[in-house]
């Protein structure tokens, strides 16, 4: 157990899971975190809106506790698959947000090498295999890094995000299977905001909740409020456990949504008003899971502005960074296309 | 009477197209992934779900392998479907059902079928959508014989070309750059058709003939208005249907300017321009050719984020311009 002291550990022995497994500052560490996504993406749109850059975006706002809850209890080699919707993914795997921007703004300093953009920004040393502009195309990659996983031996556990939309595609039907059957140490997350784009789960979807098609794979289907850090934590530590014990993968459908439009392009025309708004002042997650801190004593007004104040610092550098960084050269073009050989 | 011609958009005369074909036909409908309430990623499907109601403009799961397959069924079976891919990229997981069953099932068959089905691809680069929505795949289905491939560049075609395709008994794939679609041109009300199979000179020329896909008919058209002030004459052709491909406007063209210069966004090489060229090396119009043939193509790498390296990726209108230079002034 990570806790400071004992006094403090008996003190919340009634407290949900994540107050009981972690210290104060690793809390104060998801609170920093949760807040660096949000205020990447909001500054991403603000630079996308500025015309500062290009393409297009998908952003998590309202969906960080779901990233930051599964990352938790994993490993800095431990790995994940992402998606379009990945910025919140890349950062509570670890990578930093002035690389981020960077990709963002097309230079040779991002992730991609200004290749990628905002669709495949990944920090692969931090053990993100990538975002994908494919939907359901990094789960079955997921499968096969639990596959390397189990033969190489080296106990990593491997987290395959996809939305609610994914799960209506072959890829992720016959990925499922076979971490199943052979029993890898694979995490599948659900991350359901409700609609694939425009078309509800209701409209897309045949079972209620995801986490049912489990049980046609044989593996554990766990439902969480993936607005509540907590509630995620603790499902993604359950199967954490499960993989590194050589049992096999879980299905984890984590129940959020998303705040802005599906893309830049989207009038919301599929939801109404009043739906966003209860999302957005009732169930925010950042609001949730600080009002918890505060209430456990964990963190107190001071604190809390600290932080912001901290990761607005961060937001600025990051994109300063940006700015200054080169561009690739055109005569470059090639880069990348094939592993350069000896 | 003649037909009201008004202007509309790339994206508008696609959306007639559809809708004047529904209006027709109750068999024909449509499916893809938020083309109802949506209207579609690029707007093209619009509000035909308020005109024609969620029966017949159906917002598929994203599952593009079995919704083209039921598109495929749909239409062995006497609907006439038209397919939307949200975008061309996409088709990479559809291709089971596309290059397996669409284009082969009536072969195999013996002939006892016949497949109707229209699928719509938004294709090419530009947006900043990186590797994976902004590929030009059109060549892929190209070589598959049982499908027919379709390019219109225009407004006028893209109507006239998509009612053509829906009247075809046969699968025809039709492929639009994303960029089109806010072109403007005009655009006859009602009912017409452009044929499939059958190129289109969008400017006669003597010195040489450049034969263009797409957006690139419209580059093409850039170079050649600039090249007008040096004195050097360029015949552009609009290919518009890759498979099957008219041959012989090209060879005509050919022959008349002994030169060819083949200018697409897909990657340069096993491509549109490989067929073009080796199709003049084998003809006739070879022995009047006065230079080498030239492709300008994509380049072998993915589409990158960088909008610099994004357009270097692809041929724009100073590099038509300074190929189509060389080639006359015999630099090649
Ligand atoms: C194979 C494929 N089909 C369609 C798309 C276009 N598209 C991108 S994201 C998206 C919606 C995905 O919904 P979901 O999986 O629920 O993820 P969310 O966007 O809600 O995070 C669609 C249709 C795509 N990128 N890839
Ligand atoms: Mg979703």
């Amino acid at each position: 157990m990570d806790l400071a002291s004992k006094a403090g550990a008996d003190s919340r022995a009634n407290l949900p899971f994540v107050y009981r497994q972690y210290s104060a500052e690793q809390l104060k560490q998801v609170l920093h975190k949760m807040y660096l996504i949000r205020r990447f993406e909001e500054g991403a749109e603000e630079c996308y809106t500025r015309g500062l850059i290009h393409g297009t975006m998908h952003l998590s706002i309202g969906q960080e506790a779901s990233a930051m809850g599964i990352c938790m209890p994993l490993a800095e080699d431990d790995q994940i698959t992402s998606t379009h919707r990945g910025h919140g993914h890349c950062i509570a795997k670890g990578a930093e947000v002035k690389r981020m921007f960077a990709e963002f703004f097309g230079k040779t300093t991002g992730y991609c090498k200004g290749r990628g953009g905002s669709m495949h920004i990944a920090d692969v040393a931090k053990g993100n295999l990538g975002a994908n502009g494919i939907v359901a195309g990094g789960i079955p990659i997921a499968v096969g890094a639990g596959l390397s996983s189990k033969m190489m031996k080296t106990g990593k556990v491997v987290v395959s995000f996809f939305g609610d939309g994914a799960n209506n595609e072959g890829a992720f039907h016959e990925a499922l299977n076979m971490a199943a059957i052979w029993k890898l140490p694979v995490i599948f997350v659900c991350e359901n905001n409700g609609y694939g784009m425009s078309t509800s789960t209701a409209r897309s979807t045949a079972v209620k909740n995801i986490a049912e098609r489990a049980a046609a794979y044989s593996m554990p289907g766990v439902i969480v409020n993936g607005n509540i850090f907590s509630e995620v934590a603790e499902a993604s530590h359950q199967a954490v456990a499960r993989a590194r014990a050589g049992e096999g993968p879980t299905l984890i459908e984590s129940k959020t949504y998303r705040h802005r439009g599906h893309s830049k392009s989207d009038r919301n025309r599929y939801r109404t008003k009043e739906e966003i708004e209860d999302w957005m002042s009732n169930r925010d997650p950042i609001t949730l899971f600080e009002g918890e801190m505060r209430e456990f004593g964990l963190i107190d007004d001071k604190g809390i502005q600290a932080i912001r104040d901290a990761v607005a610092q961060e937001i600025a550098d990051g994109i300063e960074f940006a700015k200054t960084s080169p561009s690739p050269d055109i005569e470059n073009i090639q880069d990348f296309v094939y592993t350069e050989q000896a | 009477m003649d037909a009201v011609v008004r202007e509309l958009s790339y994206a508008q005369a696609i959306q007639e197209a559809m809708a004047t074909a529904m209006e027709m036909d109750e068999r024909v409908f449509l499916m893809g992934e938020d083309i109802g309430v949506y209207g579609g990623a690029f707007q093209v499907t619009g509000d035909l779900v308020e005109r024609f109601g969620t029966e017949r403009v159906i917002d598929t799961p994203i599952s593009e392998l079995g919704g083209a397959g039921v598109a495929v069924g749909a239409a062995v079976t006497g609907m006439r479907p038209i397919f939307e891919f949200q975008f061309s990229d996409f088709a990479t997981l559809a291709m089971e059902q596309i290059v397996n069953q669409a284009a082969k099932m009536r072969f195999m068959l013996g002939g006892e079928v016949s497949v109707p089905v229209v699928m719509r691809f938004p294709a090419g680069s530009g947006t900043g959508a990186a590797a994976q929505h902004s590929q030009s795949l059109e060549a892929w289905l190209g070589h598959v014989p049982g499908l027919k491939v379709i390019q219109p560049a225009t407004p006028h075609d893209a109507k006239g070309m998509l009612l053509a395709a829906i009247a075809d008994p046969d699968p025809v794939m039709i492929f639009e750059h994303k960029l089109l679609y806010k072109m403007k041109g005009p655009v006859p009300e009602g009912y017409y058709t452009v044929p499939i199979g059958k190129a289109e000179i969008r400017r006669e020329g003597r010195d040489l003939t450049i034969v263009a896909t797409s957006i690139m008919v419209h580059k093409a058209l850039e170079a050649a208005a600039a090249l007008e002030a040096e004195g050097i004459d360029v015949e552009v052709i609009d290919l518009r249907t890759i498979r099957p491909m008219d041959k012989q406007t090209i060879i005509e063209s050919v022959k008349k300017t002994s030169r060819l210069l083949c200018v697409y966004e897909a990657v340069k090489t096993l491509g549109i321009g490989a067929e073009v060229s080796a199709m003049i090396a084998e003809s006739d119009a070879f022995d009047y050719l006065d230079a080498p043939i030239v492709r300008l193509g994509g380049a072998e790498t993915p589409i990158p984020y960088n909008p610099e390296l994004e357009k270097a990726t692809v041929p724009q209108v100073p590099g038509i311009i300074a190929a189509a230079r060389d080639l006359v002034k015999g630099v090649r």
